[in-house]
């Protein structure tokens, strides 16, 4: 059903091409496209120059045995001649016809005695008061044969005649012993593990965090999550409730506990304790769960009691942990020189991993009970109610949390733009919230369930989109910042890069299981926890472990190349070398990369085809 | 025990699926929905626990408003009903037994049952039920290495574990060999008569519906074409419910 064009074909396409000349064209100039700069001798001169040295990786070294033999010699010969020269003929000695030479004369030189096979520069030495140990400048090279006598042709400086004696020099250099790495090889062994950690590490964790993300930006699973407007109006009241009580709980447990996260003993003894109580009170609480009961408002609300008691022995008892860890990490490791120090620093690492997850994790538990109590809460009151009462309630919630919400976005702008003025960041955006709320309240009908996972799904995939069209070369320069230069940047923006990424990867393969077992599982009276666990985690398992070997593989390579920007890895070396126009070393590095590549590649394809 | 009345339901495109539908169902029947494909009878089935949303109608069970339940009451009325599908729906990566097992899910802890803890119990009541279905050994094979036959009695074992007073089944046979058909039918018969649980089930075949239910409803394009015992189908219901050129096979 293809429309017909107006122009006759030939003419459309002579346009068409027309066009692309057009861009071309000008594509080329602005790229400065300059074929007389590619032929240019200079420029092929140092293309050669640099593609040797590439092809010379330096990976091994010898060491060096020198011999330094030195002959008197005149620039300028005096009148009446000199004497013949007459080395020591017990060593190795240079031979030349006679002891002196007009400056720029080429005059042949013999070498014997040298070491079978050395080789090394030979120099012309002139002596100065200034320089009383004389300023070698590099004539030639020699090569001795297998008798160690050597015959060259040297082309003299153009120096000023000088009457005093100055010097020929030959320095024979042989090799002994066995080949080693070079230290570029060293340093590049060094480096390349540390890019392929930081891979590992920014794989490792940005997976932990894409999976559940993925769930909350898959439109299948969140287009069923609807909720009454009460119910919302009362989560987004009850998250950052929640969320607040949950950080200052864990305020006030460091600052009540401080005087024991000193003492080994006391750590150790809370690491114990705690950890065992609150597990003890869940499995009494879970045993004593009635479910007949559960609707009850009474016995919600004892239960939202237990629960913050769980999660308030739980909190301490992380904290504890964490405490526990950095002591004993500080015993383990005293000083860099213990052995293993970096499995000693590790556990004091894990502490201190544990000690800024604390408050995250407060937050989250808290917003989390507290944000699902008052949507509860409020869903039940939406079924309860008689459509009036529930329009009423509706009146009322909702414009207390769009004022909530209103007034907590604009207390994060503060942080970026720094109004510092309460009627930009709270009475304002209060007021609009709530008449937003207000308005939403009048308009939906009090009971009808709106889409609010939609909404969640449409905040997630925006934020994945953005964060996934930021590079992680772009990411790691605000980390450098942040955490300074080192792979700890590179491991950070890789990760983020990894979370945003993969979120997006994963939660397509979300969307596109089967829908059958999720019915299936749904129709048992499942909630949306098992639903999930029993119906969606065992489909999406092999799709998610070939996406995250994929993710490892790209990691390796973007971790090779994070150094460019100060994120660590090979990449900082390699920059370091070609910047120092030391191409041999660099070439140390680019093979390292090459391999490293390579073998991930291979090793990912063969992981994949085994597991999925 | 069920009271449809008056069902309805309009897919987003337009499509009305369901139009006023009503009928009861008694307590212990076995009772057979026909109708073309296309008539509504997956619809039908689904829109008593709620997998669709119905548009219009209510829904009356064991005299609970089905239709007015929350999300968390829509929990305690699905586990009592259990389902069988067309294509058996099982998840195909998990073992046998956690299939079966998955049907314990409205009664057991949910954090404990997301960690994939079940008490011993459960476990002994999931092989029970494969046992009763003939497939006890298989329990610990992963669902997608059985059969089709074999995979729609693992769908009736996880049915069953919800000790269900109802069981509603999509087409259970439509996608089996007319053998098979006959065993499935036989187990939903066996269900039916010895453990009292009503069953509901939409079958392609006349004959399968002659030999197995107590009654018929029909389906066209959405209506409600016919309410009896399976033997007052003769040949002018019978154009009624599946069109004026359908031609009796069977
Ligand atoms: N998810 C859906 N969205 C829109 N229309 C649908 C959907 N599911 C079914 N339908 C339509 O509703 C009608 C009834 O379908 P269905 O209940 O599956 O019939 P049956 O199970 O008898 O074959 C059909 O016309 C079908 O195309
Ligand atoms: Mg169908």
């Amino acid at each position: 059903m293809m429309k017909k064009s107006p122009l006759p074909k030939s003419i459309v396409v002579g346009l068409a091409t027309l066009l692309t000349l057009i861009v071309f064209a000008y594509g080329f100039t602005v790229t400065k496209v300059n074929f007389e700069e590619t032929r240019s001798e200079k420029r092929v001169a140092s293309l050669t120059r640099i593609l040797r040295a590439l092809a010379h990786p330096k990976i091994f070294d010898y060491d060096y045995e020198t011999v330094n033999v030195q002959e008197p010699f005149y620039l300028g010969c005096p009148e009446g001649g000199i004497e013949a020269p007459n080395p020591d003929r017990s060593a190795a000695f240079i031979l030349v016809k006679s002891s002196c030479a007009e400056p720029g004369e080429t005059i042949a030189l013999e070498g014997h005695n040298f070491q079978e096979n050395s080789s090394g520069p030979i120099y012309f030495v002139g002596f100065s008061p200034e320089a009383p140990d004389g300023v070698p400048l590099k004539m030639g090279d020699f090569q001795a044969d297998a008798q160690g006598n050597f015959q060259v042709e040297v082309k003299l400086p153009n120096r000023q005649v000088k009457e005093e004696a100055q010097a020929i020099r030959a320095v024979g250099k042989t090799r002994i012993g066995a080949p080693k790495f070079s230290p570029e090889a060293k340093v590049t062994w060094e480096k390349i593990v540390e890019t392929v950690f930081m891979a590992l590490l920014a794989t490792t964790f940005g997976t932990l965090l894409a999976v559940p993300i993925s769930f909350f930006s898959a439109r299948n699973l969140m287009s069923e999550v609807k909720s009454p407007l009460g119910s919302i109006a009362l989560a987004l009241i009850g998250w950052p409730l929640g969320m607040w009580l949950g950080i200052k709980t864990s305020q006030l447990l460091t600052l009540a506990f401080s005087s024991f996260f000193d003492s080994f003993f006391a750590t150790l003894a809370g690491a114990l304790i705690l950890p065992a109580a609150s597990l003890a009170f869940g499995k009494w609480f879970l045993a004593n769960q009635n479910e007949d009961l559960e609707f009850r408002f009474e016995r919600r609300l004892l239960n939202l009691l237990y629960t913050l008691m769980m999660s308030t022995l739980a909190l301490a008892a992380v904290l504890f942990v964490g405490k526990f860890l950095l002591q004993l990490g500080a015993y383990l490791a005293p000083n860099k020189d213990v052995p293993l120090y970096f499995l000693r620093k590790f556990v004091s690492q894990l502490g201190e991993i544990t000690a800024i997850l604390a408050p995250v994790f407060a937050a989250l538990v808290g917003g989390g009970v507290f944000g699902g109590f008052f949507a509860q809460t409020g869903q039940r009151a939406s079924d309860k109610m008689p459509a009036s009462a529930a329009k009423v309630f509706n009146l009322i919630a909702a414009p207390v949390a769009g004022a909530t919400v209103a007034v907590l976005i604009m207390q994060g702008l503060d942080w970026f733009y720094q109004y510092n003025n309460p009627s930009v960041t709270l009475y304002t955006p209060a007021a609009i919230g709530a008449a937003f709320g207000l308005a939403l309240a009048f308009v939906v009908k009090p009971k009808q369930p709106l889409p609010v996972g939609t909404v969640i799904y449409g905040i997630f995939r925006t934020l994945l989109n953005g964060t996934r069209s930021v590079e992680a070369l772009i990411m790691a320069i605000v980390f450098v910042a942040w955490v300074g230069l080192g792979p700890f940047a590179g491991a950070l923006a890789l990760g983020l890069h990894t979370v945003a990424s993969n979120a997006k990867l994963y939660s397509e393969q979300v969307e596109s299981i089967l829908s059958g077992p999720l019915e299936a599982i749904k129709a048992t009276g499942a909630n949306r926890l098992q639903t999930i666990v029993f119906a969606v985690v065992p489909q999406i398992i092999p799709p998610y472990i070939s996406y995250t070997m994929y993710r490892w593989d790209i990691n390796v390579r973007m971790s090779t190349i994070i150094g460019f920007v100060g994120g660590g890895g090979i990449g900082f070396v390699l920059q370091q070398n070609i910047n120092l126009l030391n191409y041999r070393a660099a070439s140390v590095n680019m093979l390292a990369i090459a391999i490293v590549v390579a073998s991930m590649d291979y090793i990912s394809s063969v992981l994949r085809e085994k597991y999925v | 025990m069920l009271e449809i009345k008056n069902l309805s339901k309009m897919y987003d495109g337009g499509v009305q699926a369901l139009n006023g539908v009503s009928f009861n169902v008694k307590q212990g029947e076995f009772l057979a929905v026909i109708g073309l494909s296309g008539s509504g009878k997956s619809t039908l089935l689904r829109c008593i626990n709620r997998l669709i949303e119905p548009t219009g109608g209510q829904i009356i069970w064991d005299g609970q408003d089905v239709t007015a339940a929350s999300q968390e009451e829509m929990r305690l009325i699905r586990r009592k009903i259990g389902m069988v599908f067309q294509h058996f729906n099982l998840v195909s990566r998990s073992k046998v037994i956690t299939n079966v097992l998955s049907g314990r899910l409205g009664y057991v802890n949910p954090l404990l049952s997301s960690l994939n803890r079940f008490s011993k119990s459960d476990v002994d009541m999931a092989l029970d039920q494969l046992d009763r279905v003939g497939i006890k050994n298989q329990a610990y094979k992963r669902a997608d290495e059985l059969s089709g036959g074999q995979q729609q009695r693992v769908g009736i074992a996880r049915a069953m574990m919800q000790t269900p007073a109802m069981i509603l089944a999509d087409e259970p046979v439509a996608s089996l060999d007319p053998v098979l058909a006959h065993s499935i039918m036989q187990y939903l018969e066996k269900i039916n008569k010895e453990d009292g649980v009503t069953v509901l089930c939409s079958l392609h075949f006349l004959d399968l519906v002659h030999r197995y239910a107590d009654r018929a409803v029909a389906l066209n394009a959405g209506k409600l074409m016919f309410d009896g015992s399976p033997k007052e189908i003769n040949d002018e219901k019978f154009r009624e419910i599946y069109g004026k050129d359908a031609e009796r096979v069977g």
